[in-house]
């Protein structure tokens, strides 16, 4: 009966890795290679699609542990995590995003030397093109 | 690398068309147009310049005919059309009389500068790519003339657009790429954003279509002749146009 017991808590809290599993395991036996099951994939869903799938996966898994909707006498520690788990990954990805995007734009490339150099040429052109008999 | 001969040709037979949608772009076209003989006269390689025109009243057209006269017909060709319309509808009519097996697309207002072109073809013909795209956001691409505000919205955007349509390519508004001319073709038909939304567009069903792209930095020179703002409608129609294709893509 403990086994059983096992089983079931192990397979509610692996939900999205059972399916990333099954997923890899198609591809891993060559089965079906890797680059056809993400086609397929997005063939089928759309961005947003995937996203609502992904979440829904993740809110369930979410539910099940905290609310203990299987009611398996998931220990107290674990529930205790997973409860503000939404409210941690968010904040983290928030500040993830705020420190990428500050690094992105301090690290953005300034090109003075390609204005000076076109600069340059664009004198160069109208004399030539002068030269050539073009009337501007 | 092959020598230069004295006959600047290249015996890979690739021609390259270039596509010059304009408007009001008659102080900008005989700059971009010297500048692409030049740089295409150095590499070597074949190639041919089409000027789609949408009926500027500044006389554009008048100077790209003159543009002819003094580089050749076989050179330049111009189609023009009445008025301003799509980006699309103008690659479409420009492809119709090329004579290119790959096809350049960039802006004639000399943001982008053809001293990339060799790097491009060179990177397309490294890994055979369906697609090489120019990037401000990588390597040494950069941009000159853009304030901070700018640089935070275009980052900011940018961020968003990886992280909802995660393309696998950095810069998806960029407008400076080399596309194989059947690629070119078969996206435009599948396309059916405006503007740079389009841009947007073509990548993200490259993506779907498993076409190769490559990529390549490159320097943007923000608008020599004016100012290009980026206010808050641009914005609005960006994040409409994105949020499009996250929920139809």
């Amino acid at each position: 009966m403990n086994d059983i017991a096992d089983i079931r808590h192990a397979s509610s809290i692996g939900l999205t890795s059972y399916l990333c599993a099954k997923l890899s395991w198609l591809s891993k036996d060559g089965l079906i290679p890797v680059p056809v099951v993400h086609r397929e994939i997005s063939n089928i869903m759309t961005k947003l699609l995937e996203w609502v799938f992904g979440v829904s996966v993740l809110g369930a898994a979410w539910a099940f542990v905290t609310f203990d909707i299987l009611k398996m006498s998931i220990p107290r520690p674990y529930r205790e995590v997973a409860w503000p788990m939404p409210l941690y990954l968010l904040v983290s990805f928030g500040c993830y995003s705020l420190a990428t995007v500050g690094y992105r734009v301090a690290t953005f490339n300034d090109c003075d030397d390609a204005a000076k150099e076109l600069q340059a040429q664009i004198i160069e052109a109208r004399e030539d093109l002068r030269k050539k008999g073009l009337k501007f | 690398m092959a020598s230069r001969t004295s006959t600047r040709s290249r015996g890979d037979g690739e021609k390259y068309s270039v596509l010059l949608p304009t408007y009001n772009e008659r102080e900008n076209l005989p700059l971009i147009v010297w500048l692409l003989v030049k740089y295409f006269g150095e590499s070597g390689y074949d190639y041919e310049i089409i000027v789609i025109d949408d009926g500027s009243p500044d006389g554009t057209l008048e100077v790209a005919e003159q543009l002819q006269k003094i580089y050749g017909e076989d050179k330049i060709f111009l189609r023009p059309r009445a008025k301003k319309l799509g980006l699309g509808t103008a690659y479409i009519h420009g492809i119709k009389h090329a004579t290119g097996s790959f096809i350049f697309i960039m802006d004639a207002d000399l943001s982008h500068h053809p001293k990339f072109i060799p790097e491009f073809i060179e990177k397309q013909k490294e890994g055979d790519y369906d697609l090489v795209s120019g990037t401000r956001y990588q390597g040494d691409g950069g941009v000159y003339g853009w304030d901070l505000r700018r640089k935070l919205i275009s980052r900011g955007a940018n961020f968003v657009t990886q992280v909802l349509l995660r393309p696998g390519a950095s810069d998806l508004t960029g407008s400076f790429r080399l596309y194989k001319r059947k690629v070119l073709e078969g996206l435009i038909e599948r396309c059916v954003s405006k503007g740079y939304v389009f841009q947007m567009e073509m990548i993200i069903r490259a993506r779907q279509l498993d076409y190769s792209i490559g990529e390549v930095p490159i320097s943007f020179v923000d608008r020599v002749y004016g100012e290009s703002k980026l206010g808050g409608n641009e914005i609005v129609s960006f994040l409409k146009g994105l949020l499009t294709l996250f929920a139809t893509t």
